[in-house]
């Protein structure tokens, strides 16, 4: 799949740049708008910020490859987030995403991102969300859902159309 | 009797409290910035002079504020250890990557109050001579990332930034950098590497001290979001007044965030040490008590990373008596003021103030291994020890979680957590990933133990001849 910066990207990594003194601190900002553009970040994605960085490829490739949000290959449309540690454990987590994946036809128990086959839906746990006191919590997308029922579960799937 | 005390969130639950500029402005915001700004050199018995920043610098010393992102350690003393003189620019970054869990406290202040921040953040910059400011945000809090955009624009827009601050001459600039899902980003020197656009691999301590070669080899001061906005409030009522807050050498208030089996979990903010344990769980004012028919079974009472409570816990702590003689009182778990110093002296810590209860209902091996699991996803991995022990524990946790249990387990975790930490990692994570661990395996021990030995039991009957038999044909044919 081919990358192709638009003018509107190539302006807003060109005013992220001013915001360091260093260019390279801007990189983690870059992948973030690149993938909020692409929705994910593909190797011609990671030479073309090197290049607009100045760096060598490995020194994104590298960070790309260490931050879980950030994906190296394309997602569903809908992206679920379940959080897994223990105060949403507490509330409920694991039942709400054994419900997605039961609704959407995937495997529960299986390790990491799923995607269903049509492309719609990608579930998977995430760590602590940083808002325990109203477990279950949940993403999707940039969307946060809290004190997530399975009622307002079907609710929020059915809501993605 | 315990109660609420709202200093820092005084207005963000308010009814018709609005985020933005104009409402802040309302409520008398950016008025203690001005104040800082405004400060006169101050003259000293011994001749010399103080200036304003100093001043601020000063006031933030006697006020006794701690950290409150997790460490507790004093501000006054942190920002005393920055380097002034290497000719080098002066860095602050508010630590804003809310990750530990059960911490939710940031979050309120940044989506509900985000003026309050900033305005604590341009103070200190400005008692730090720091021209250049960054709000470390996680990743996941996009909102909370656009919330905060939105707010420095309408504060630029109002000469709250930028050049020359409300005709004072001073000048700050402050943007928002978001994280990507990595909790070792919390920790200040990972965050540094982080912000510059590289693994968040935290730095070894000496030399990479903050204070001195810190963000681009620059002094660089990193504070908590609820650290920064208490240095507004000192400079609104001055340090003195402050430390009259909470309890000696426990200053300010905290703002402690419940969750698990209560009634209420929510985020309350109390007087520090002016509340126990036991109050902030059962109180009708905070969280209300367990749920009907369900008795306490444990109590993490800092963040995921502080050592557990069992419920009927006793501890020995140092108290007064009338004649100001130091004794041995013993304290129930509940009965501990909810501050930095009673926690400690029990063995565990206040952390980032989150409190996660759990009920009898808890399967406390399940519980430990989540949190394992949790660990051993975040660890960053440049440690051996940190990198492979969290991955180990939690693969024994999966196991005796998972009818694959050994009755020696429990000796086995041990063994791993105890040669984890104590300086044989690069930073804290190695403490964090242990804690747990070795105060869960020590005081619920025999649930562990039955776990693995019930595990060995059925599959000691499961092995039946006939199915051994079966297997032996499959090996020879």
């Amino acid at each position: 799949m081919s990358f192709q910066a638009t003018p509107e990207l190539e302006a807003e990594v060109n005013e992220l740049i001013t915001h360091y003194p260093v260019k390279r601190a801007a990189s983690l900002m870059v992948l973030h708008a690149i993938q909020e553009k692409f929705g994910w970040i593909s190797s011609e994605a990671v030479q073309w910020t090197a290049k607009k960085l100045e760096l060598q490829p490995i020194n994104v490739f590298e960070i790309l490859t260490f931050y879980p949000m950030l994906r190296q290959q394309p997602m569903g449309k809908y992206q679920i987030k379940v959080c897994r540690t223990l105060s949403c454990a507490l509330g409920g987590a694991y039942e709400l995403h054994k419900h997605f994946c039961d609704k959407l036809g995937l495997d529960a128990h299986k390790h990491g991102a799923q995607t269903t086959k049509d492309g719609k839906f990608t579930v998977e746990f995430v760590e602590c969300l940083a808002s325990c006191g109203t477990a279950p919590v949940m993403m999707v997308g940039d969307n946060f859902y809290e004190g997530v029922s399975h009622k307002k579960a079907d609710e929020i799937v059915g809501g993605c159309k | 009797m315990a109660q609420e005390y709202k200093l820092i969130l005084k207005y963000a639950d308010e009814p018709g409290y609005s985020r933005d500029i104009e409402c802040y402005l309302r409520h008398g915001g950016y008025n203690d910035l001005k104040k800082a700004l405004a400060l006169q050199p101050k003259d000293l018995p011994d001749g010399k002079k103080l200036s304003g920043p100093e001043q601020i610098r000063e006031d933030v010393k006697i006020s006794g504020l701690r950290g409150r992102g997790g460490a507790g350690f004093s501000c006054g003393l942190k920002w005393s250890f920055v380097d002034r003189k290497s000719g080098k620019p002066i860095y602050l970054i508010c630590n804003a990557d809310e990750s530990e869990p059960g911490t939710f406290k940031d979050r309120q202040i940044m989506y509900k109050d985000p003026h309050q921040l900033i305005e604590g953040m341009a103070i200190s910059c400005f008692a730090n001579d720091v021209h250049l400011a960054y709000i470390y945000i996680r990743g996941e809090m996009v909102d909370g990332a656009k919330i905060l955009n939105e707010a420095l624009k309408e504060a630029r827009a109002k000469g709250f930034l930028g050049k020359n601050i409300c005709g004072s001459g001073y000048d700050l600039e402050m943007h928002v950098h978001r994280g990507a899902g990595a909790y070792i980003c919390g920790e200040e020197t990972g965050l540094i590497e982080s912000l510059e656009g590289k693994r968040p691999y935290p730095r070894i301590k000496p030399p990479y001290f903050p204070a001195v070669l810190g963000l681009w080899m620059c002094p660089t001061i990193v504070n908590n979001v609820e650290t920064l906005c208490n240095v507004k409030h000192i400079v609104a009522m001055g340090g003195a007044e402050f430390a009259k807050l909470g309890t000696p050498n426990n200053t300010g208030t905290r703002i402690v965030s419940l969750s698990g089996h209560v009634k209420k979990p929510g985020y309350y903010e109390i007087e520090t040490g002016k509340a126990t344990i036991g109050e902030l769980i059962n109180d009708p004012k905070f969280g209300g008590g367990l749920r009907d028919g369900r008795k306490l079974k444990a109590v993490i009472p800092g963040g995921s990373s502080a050592k557990v409570f069992k419920a009927g816990e006793k501890f020995k702590l140092k108290k007064k008596d009338a004649e100001g003689k130091e004794i041995l009182v013993e304290t129930d778990m509940l009965d501990l003021p909810y501050d930095f110093d009673s926690l400690a002296a029990a063995g565990s810590m206040s952390g980032s103030s989150a409190i996660i209860v759990m009920d009898d209902s808890t399967d406390i091996v399940e519980a430990l291994a989540n949190l394992s699991e949790f660990y051993a996803h975040e660890s960053c991995g440049q440690c051996t020890p940190c990198r492979e022990g969290s991955l180990w524990m939690s693969k024994t946790l999966h196991r005796l979680t998972h009818g694959e249990g050994r009755a020696s387990d429990a000796d086995y975790l041990v063994k791993i957590a105890d040669n984890i930490p104590g300086g044989r990692t690069i930073c804290a994570f190695g403490e964090a990933c242990s804690w747990p661990v070795q105060s869960f395996v020590a005081k619920f021990k025999d649930e562990f133990v039955a776990k693995g030995a019930a595990d060995e039991a059925r599959r000691a009957k499961d092995i039946s001849a006939p199915a051994e038999t079966k297997h032996l044909e499959a090996a020879h044919h």
